[in-house]
């Protein structure tokens, strides 16, 4: 039986310490954000934060997490970092079929983290192990320099179209605060 | 019937009673749309969705909560006033469910906000679509064929939801408005929301005839850069999709087909697996092995201690070699069809010819394949994410024996498809499996599984020739394309009578440009049996666009003419175009000075009823390295729905055929595909993408499609560019870089550090 700190909360897990985390996340815990891409550490899909460091779930073996704290994308949105980059993820409507950027915000926000305002070069070096099939990567770009400056210098998409054209876009946060 | 594919300048004749000017109008274009819509009048795919009630309706709606208002498969409104809207397609990352929800919204007066999307339940009677003859999302025809249907859909709603409330108030219905979900009555005061009249709107027979559209300039919601309805759940790790369905008992398979086409399997020693920690079963059908888990990693590594025996079969040898000579014979000496063909080969003038050679490619959608399967003695359930909800129903049906009515499928989202889940094949298999036990089964590909057992999309070889006048012009154009069909698999009734595939050639027996004669032939050449070739995103263009446009590139160059200068003296017939063209140059800057081994490369194509033209710009360094600096598009879509969704759609596409062209190839041995991963079937990633500019020529033609315009038009601009930059010309893809290296010695010197670097490394 292995305890494990997932956004926060301890579980309890009985399965072998080479079982890859994502797998103890998904199929075990049940928490299906974390996703699947390819089993080899090669696009990214699973990232999850280990003491806040970006890693990859599915080479990660559960046995050598220790006390660390994991988290997901499901509360990864609770961190200033983490909300600033959902936000600018809404703002500049990044997602297409969604399914890379549960990763994709976890490096994202990973890099938030320990760069106030990342460069070209320090996103491609914290971005380039998440693939996105879609190619949303230039709004990705976009959406992490809105959430690190808050200035908008992408297509802003409206959240509330209004009855009148007095449609203003969305206020990003960082911008107004 | 005569039927014209591709870009018609009169309408399609199409069984005229159902299909009003404006659907019609919507689908004139693009050669898989309009093959479809042989099949639809044919009859096989006769049932169509309505903007009004039809036959089942109720038990759709009753099926669907029992919402007291639900005019049509497309809308609920519950007592409390809660509006969900039924999607007919699919959402698959290109914005649908967005498109979809502003056409109703804005017909039937709500907000964006004030609508929750749901899944469409498998019926062809109730959500398939004219233009592709059934239940099914692809060949860029969403919007086209939903265009009108589902504006209508939300005007029938709105005027029964205005006439319960005018009845109400013994008013004259014209004197009441409607704005975000409530009905109006100015004069009077009074205002009154959809739940509370959705019982009395649900009472009234439908309108009769259809009540009239907006005009465009009245669009609030049409037209705006609207954000997708589905954007807040995926940034939360909140939607589900296939991958993610949990249902109570259910176990975790994990599977190996044969590695080979058309293999089976021999024998299967499973003692070890067995004994296994987690392992629940392990399963066989015939060409392929299931370990169940109580968890993936358990089936995996249960998998993993198999000792499988396949027998390889017929391909066992086969490789890409035997299968490029053997297509290669094909376009020289195979006997062809006769797509199209205009005036005559003149008997003068100069002939220029080139072979281009495209390869087989994987879909590598970032979900793997996967399905859930319950199946019981008198119920089978159904849970995946597919563009064909109603062909899942149809190989259910066929293979657990049990009547349709029986079978529930439970559509996801879609974690990409790109053409991949218009097929049913994993979901074949995981009923194959799902049958043998009394659990729910969710059987899952490994990537490894994905990439080894894709349905690819064919290889091609093209000849293709022109004769030139003096002034380097085409006077004749002749092509002779060559493949394995996808259409004549999938649906062979939409096959042309003379048996053409008609998605084959679309983009190349229409071409933007006046060429006074043409011929424009099509060899099938099918596939050993076991290699399935299938739809992959920009279908016939993608292959067709890059041939023709690099062909007329090589034209301009051999004129001496600048490859803008060249195409516009071709298209001075062809406005819309010709705008395009114009706007591309502008935009990039095009003919202004460049660095050693950077190039501009432009390409353009009216595929899927849009019209594009992208400039790409590359740097090849002296090592042959290709490094995108800059991309421009212009494009005319006719009216735009969300202008967000349009560029979305268009960065992303051409980044997919950007990615395709630089680095993606699948490739044969001893009878199987070698690539297995993200690591040997390379993407394209951020550090390697450039900035991508969509510029935009608004107007009010019918919507064109979208989400296979950019990849299509991706891989020519690229191929010129890099010829620009080196005078290289690439007849195959993906592009070779051991081509493109300056000389032998800058081989030898150390490569380039970080992007953009102009001139030699000492």
């Amino acid at each position: 039986m292995l305890s494990l700190q997932v956004n926060g909360e301890s579980h309890s897990v009985d399965v072998p310490p080479d079982m890859p985390l994502l797998w103890v996340l998904r199929d075990v815990i049940g928490l299906m954000g974390t996703k699947f891409g390819c089993g080899i550490a090669q696009c990214g899909a699973c990232t999850v934060h280990l003491d806040g460091q970006a890693v990859r779930s599915c080479v990660l073996p559960v046995g050598s997490i220790g006390t660390k704290a994991v988290t997901t994308i499901e509360t990864v949105g609770k961190t200033p970092s983490g909300q600033k980059i959902q936000q600018a993820w809404l703002d500049v409507d990044v997602v297409q079929c969604g399914y890379c950027q549960s990763g994709q915000i976890m490096s994202a926000t990973a890099l938030l983290d320990r760069t106030l305002n990342p460069t070209d070069a320090d996103i491609d070096a914290a971005m380039s192990g998440n693939i996105c099939r879609c190619g949303t990567y230039v709004r990705i770009r976009a959406a992490i320099k809105q959430a690190a400056t808050g200035k908008l210098d992408i297509l802003q998409t409206i959240v509330t179209p209004p009855a009148a054209a007095s449609a203003a876009p969305n206020t990003p946060v960082g911008a107004s605060s | 019937m005569t039927l014209k594919i591709g870009k018609s300048k009169t309408p399609v004749d199409a069984t005229p009673e159902t299909v009003d000017l404006g659907r019609r109008r919507a689908i004139q274009s693009g050669g898989l749309a309009v093959a479809f819509l042989w099949l639809g009048s044919t009859g096989v795919a006769s049932a169509m969705a309505s903007a009004t009630r039809q036959a089942g309706d109720d038990a759709a709606a009753l099926a669907d909560g029992n919402p007291p208002f639900a005019p049509n498969a497309f809308i609920r409104i519950d007592a409390d006033g809660s509006i969900r809207l039924v999607m007919p397609s699919v959402e698959m990352g290109q914005g649908i469910y967005t498109g979809i929800s502003m056409l109703i919204a804005e017909e039937l007066g709500i907000g964006m906000d004030q609508l929750k999307v749901e899944h469409s339940p498998p019926s062809l009677a109730l959500y398939g679509m004219p233009a592709l003859g059934g239940q099914i999302t692809g060949g860029s025809t969403s919007t086209r064929s939903e265009w009108q249907i589902l504006r209508e859909a939300g005007a029938v709603a709105r005027v029964l939801l205005v006439s319960a409330a005018a009845t109400q108030w013994k008013v004259d219905p014209a004197s009441c408005t409607v704005e975000r979900a409530v009905i109006h009555h100015a004069p009077s005061g009074r205002s009154l929301g959809f739940g509370a009249v959705a019982t009395a709107a649900g009472k009234l027979p439908m309108p009769n005839p259809l009540p009239p559209l907006k005009d465009p300039k009245d669009f609030v919601l049409i037209g705006k850069p609207l954000r997708r309805v589905d954007s807040s759940d995926k940034i939360n790790g909140v939607t589900q999709f296939g991958l993610d369905v949990k249902v109570p008992g259910m176990k975790i398979a994990a599977v190996k087909e044969c590695p080979t086409f058309a293999g089976v399997l021999a024998s299967l020693d499973d003692k070890a697996a067995r004994a296994m920690p987690g392992v629940v079963d392990v399963l066989r059908i015939g060409n392929a092995v299931a370990v169940v888990g109580d968890h993936y990693w358990a089936a995996k590594k249960g998998l993993e201690a198999l000792d499988i025996q396949w027998d390889l079969g017929v391909n066992a040898n086969l490789s890409t070699k035997q299968l490029r000579d053997a297509l290669a014979d094909s376009a020289r000496n195979g006997k062809s069809i006769v797509a199209k063909e205009t005036g005559s080969r003149p008997a003068t003038g100069t002939t220029v010819d080139a072979v281009y050679q495209l390869p087989m490619l994987a879909h590598a959608t970032m979900e793997p394949l996967n399905a859930t399967v319950s199946v019981t003695a008198d119920q089978c359930e159904i849970w995946t994410g597919t563009q064909v909800p109603t062909r899942c129903v149809d190989v259910a049906v066929k293979i657990t024996g049990l009547p349709e009515e029986k079978i529930v499928l439970h559509n996801q989202y879609l974690g990409g498809g790109f053409g991949r889940r218009l097929e049913t094949d994993q979901v074949e298999q995981a009923l194959a499996f799902a049958k043998q036990v009394k659990y729910p089964l969710k059987v899952v590909w490994s990537r490894e599984e994905d990439i080894r057992h894709d349905r690819v999309r064919p290889m091609y070889h093209d000849l293709i020739s022109a004769v030139v006048n003096a002034d380097g012009l085409p006077v004749w154009f002749g092509a002779r394309t060559s493949g394995g069909t996808v259409l004549g698999r999938w649906a062979p009734m939409a096959m042309g009578k003379n048996g053409l595939d008609s998605d084959a050639v679309e983009c190349l027996d229409e071409l933007p440009y006046e060429i006074p004669n043409l011929k424009v032939e099509w060899i099938r050449h099918d596939m050993p049996p076991g290699l399935i070739v299938g739809w992959w995103r920009g279908v016939g263009p993608t292959h067709n666009l890059f041939v023709v446009e690099s062909f007329i590139d090589e034209l301009a160059h051999r004129a001496g003419k600048d490859a803008v200068a060249f195409r516009r003296a071709m298209l001075q017939k062809n406005p819309r175009t010709l705008a395009l063209l114009n706007l591309a140059a502008e935009k990039s800057g095009w003919g202004s000075a460049l660095p050693a081994r950077v190039g501009r490369g432009i390409a353009l194509g009216e595929p899927f009823g849009s019209r594009v033209c992208a400039v790409v710009e590359v740097e090849v360094t002296p090592q042959g390295e290709v490094r995108l600096r800059r991309v421009v598009v212009a494009l005319d879509c006719g009216i735009g729905v969300n202008p967000s969704s349009i560029e979305a759609q268009v960065q992303g596409g051409l980044l997919f055929g950007l990615s395709a062209a630089l680095y993606s190839g699948i490739t044969i041995k001893n009878g199987a595909i070698e690539q297995s991963n993200f690591n040997d079937y390379r993407n394209l990633r951020i550090n390697e993408t450039p900035l991508i500019e969509v510029h935009r020529i608004e107007n009010l033609e019918s919507p064109g499609g979208l989400g296979e315009v950019g990849t299509a038009i991706a891989a020519p601009a690229l191929a010129n560019a890099i010829f620009a930059a080196t005078g290289v010309r690439l007849h195959e893809l993906p592009v070779d870089w051991t081509q493109l290296a300056r000389d032998a010695d800058a081989l030898m010197s150390v490569a380039s550090v970080g992007k953009n670097v102009e001139g030699d490394l000492v």
